[in-house]
């Protein structure tokens, strides 16, 4: 696919989205280590909001074998604690079931563990993110997690096949996202969602801005003026890498690359003065090649021609 | 400004000098966008929220033009990774879930219900021949009983006890305490029940009607050991009170779990992934309403059929549940779910 440069395909997960305005957009899938990393970090979380609410409910009951006692008896006491109990299993049930839902459901589109390790859900055909989606994928997590253990509680813990069948279970839903292409679980093929990275980036300064030094620059332009031959050995791939090192501001690479082009073009003139020699390089080359590019001559590296 | 003035000018590119010009919006959808990844949308001026889809599309194409004429791969990067946020917050969830439980309430949910029809029916069928499977089983062995309820200790409802042990355990229980306890038990139960039967329809809807059978032949089963002691008519009242919302919601479960599994084995004219994908989404409108059924089928479980304590007034209560419910799905058109469906069959 020609939408995305062949520089920003940096790994096997790059995909290409198209929004419903019809612009392509690189994408980059979660990778399935940060997905694991962060269902661990959301089930700790599940976890120890389920401990603390129990414990707060258990101490508002006063101990857990008086507890047992009372909750039978038909008093006043009786009655407030059964209240406690329910509320104890509806938020049970609520943490389970609706943690993910209710942030997921969110502007940010991720659970803290999710945002915590940079990724979040989407939309998989580029267009909104609905609120069945989410449910969708949600509600079929509680069978790839949560169903193995159900069944082992009910099935009685010393029973050799229902471990086989749980880990089995498990297994198959938890391995899921290893056999296709994009690491969907079972919830994101129901729901049409996948998860993706969340992209961060500066905005770099504009190469050729004259900064601070003004004349000098000006003068440098000036000073090393390039022909024709000289800048067409070179195409955008090159461009580009020279973009990198300029920006890098690493001397040795400076050097090394100047002495490159140097060589290739038979120029020694920038001696000692390599990087104004690069950057006015970098200018007209690509004054050159965007020029072409308007044209609609494009030429992607020095092996190609332009056509 | 006379600064980005100069620095335009003194821009020795055309394409550099396309991007000073707009850097100004670039800088303002990412401030924008950066807030509300974190979560502060309450510090996001009115302005600045009217301003966002404007600037989005502003950025898009900013980004389609850079693509044509510049070759800066630092600022095409920075272009693309901002578009991409900007589209996660413009094409994130748009309603609240107040506004979105509004919509499916208003018709969404109705007109979710009424899309999977076929798969109502179907899964009607198989809740009727499982419940006659579970009939004959029993009544050609009796052996089998045991093996489809499941055995409780203390259960006096096996094959052989009298009538009159039988008739206690459907009437005279309004004493009982921890009623309420009971109820949310229940719903605990049924609701992880039925999201089981939603979700194995992903395995082509095969276990949701397995599991559909099992529990109807349960049913069954203890059906005819009730009516073996000429109880028939006392048993589906108290089934009645609470049956006709828990199995219209276990069979709406089963339904939607069938819906997922029909589409992924036959996907008609449109890829299978985005016919699953369709198709589930409409499933989880109906099963975000199963959840709500068994709400009220724990309560009337739990307190409506203890303390109605005889069999006409519970006909009653359950006749009129299932002719609310039946009315709410088939007649109802409300708004008729333009809000909710609408995304579910984009």
């Amino acid at each position: 696919m020609s939408a995305i440069p062949t520089r920003l395909r940096r790994s096997s997960r790059d995909r290409v989205l198209v929004t419903p305005e019809g612009i392509a957009l690189p994408v980059t899938v979660a990778s399935r280590g940060a997905r694991a990393g962060a269902l661990m970090l959301d089930l700790v979380l599940i976890f120890l909001l389920i401990l603390g609410s129990t414990m707060a409910l258990f101490s508002i009951a006063g101990g857990a074998s008086a507890f047992m006692r009372e909750i039978e008896s038909d008093t006043a006491a009786g009655h407030v604690l059964q209240f406690i109990f329910i509320v104890w299993i509806v938020v049970l049930f609520l943490f389970r079931n609706a943690y993910f839902l209710f942030f997921e459901l969110g502007p940010r589109g991720a659970t803290p563990g999710k945002r915590m390790v940079g990724i979040r859900i989407a939309a998989r055909d580029g267009g909104r993110l609905s609120a069945e989606m989410v449910i969708a994928r949600n509600l079929l997590r509680d069978v790839e997690l949560f169903l193995p253990l159900v069944f082992l509680a009910s099935a009685g813990v010393d029973s050799g096949a229902a471990w086989l069948a749980a880990t089995g279970w498990f297994l198959i839903f938890m391995l899921f996202p290893m056999f296709n292409r994009d690491g969907l679980r079972a919830g994101d093929i129901i729901a049409g969602s996948w998860v993706l990275e969340r992209p961060r980036r500066k905005l770099e300064a504009a190469m050729t801005v004259a900064r601070g030094a003004e004349p000098a620059v000006a003068a440098a332009q000036r000073k090393y003026h390039f022909e024709e031959a000289e800048l067409s050995v070179y195409g955008e791939y090159e461009l580009q890498a020279l973009e990198r090192v300029l920006r890098d501001k690493r001397h040795q690479s400076v050097e090394s690359v100047y002495q490159t082009i140097a060589a290739k073009i038979g120029r020694n003139d920038g001696w000692n003065d390599e990087r104004r020699f690069l950057e006015a390089y970098y200018t007209q080359l690509r004054a050159r090649l965007e020029a072409g590019m308007r044209m609609g001559r494009r030429k992607a590296d020095k092996f190609s021609d332009e056509g | 400004m006379t600064a980005t003035l100069d620095a335009i000018e003194s821009a020795a590119l055309r394409s550099d000098r396309f991007r000073l010009e707009r850097e100004a919006d670039w800088q303002r959808l990412e401030a924008i966008v950066t807030r509300m990844e974190k979560g502060r949308i309450r510090g996001i001026s009115d302005e600045d929220l009217l301003a966002l889809p404007g600037l989005y599309r502003t950025v898009a194409s900013s980004l389609s033009i850079a693509r044509e004429t510049s070759l800066d791969a630092a600022t095409l990067a920075y272009l693309e990774a901002l578009v991409q946020r900007a589209w996660f917050v413009v094409y994130g969830p748009r309603t609240s879930l107040w506004e979105w439980f509004s919509g499916f309430l208003g018709g969404g949910w109705s007109a979710a219900v009424r899309a999977i029809w076929v798969d109502i029916l179907i899964a009607l069928t198989v809740m009727v021949a499982g419940t006659a499977v579970g009939w004959l089983l029993v009544s050609h062995d009796p052996e089998w009983y045991f093996a489809l309820v499941p055995k409780q200790f203390g259960d006096t409802r096996v094959p052989g006890a009298s009538a009159e042990v039988l008739k206690a355990t459907i009437f005279g229980n309004s004493g009982q305490s921890g009623m309420s306890v009971f109820a949310a038990q229940l719903f605990s139960n049924n609701a992880q029940v039925s999201i089981l039967a939603f979700a194995l329809g992903f395995a082509f809807g095969v276990p949701s009607l397995l599991l559909l059978v099992h529990n109807m032949a349960v049913l069954g089963a203890m059906l005819w050991l009730y009516s073996g002691a000429g109880l028939t008519l006392d048993f589906a009242g108290w089934i009645a009170v609470h049956g006709t919302t828990e199995i219209f919601a276990i069979l709406l479960a089963g339904a939607a779990g069938l819906h997922i599994g029909r589409s992924l084995a036959f996907p008609g004219r449109k890829p299978v992934l985005q016919a699953t994908a369709q198709a589930g989404r409409r499933a989880a409108l109906v099963m975000t309403g199963v959840v709500l059924m068994l709400v009220v089928a724990a309560l009337l479980e739990g307190f409506a059929r203890q303390l109605v304590d005889e069999t006409a007034g519970r006909f009653a209560i359950g006749g009129s549940m299932l002719a609310i419910w039946l009315g709410y799905f088939f007649a109802f058109r409300g708004n008729d779910g333009h809000a909710a469906s609408r995304d579910a069959s984009r």
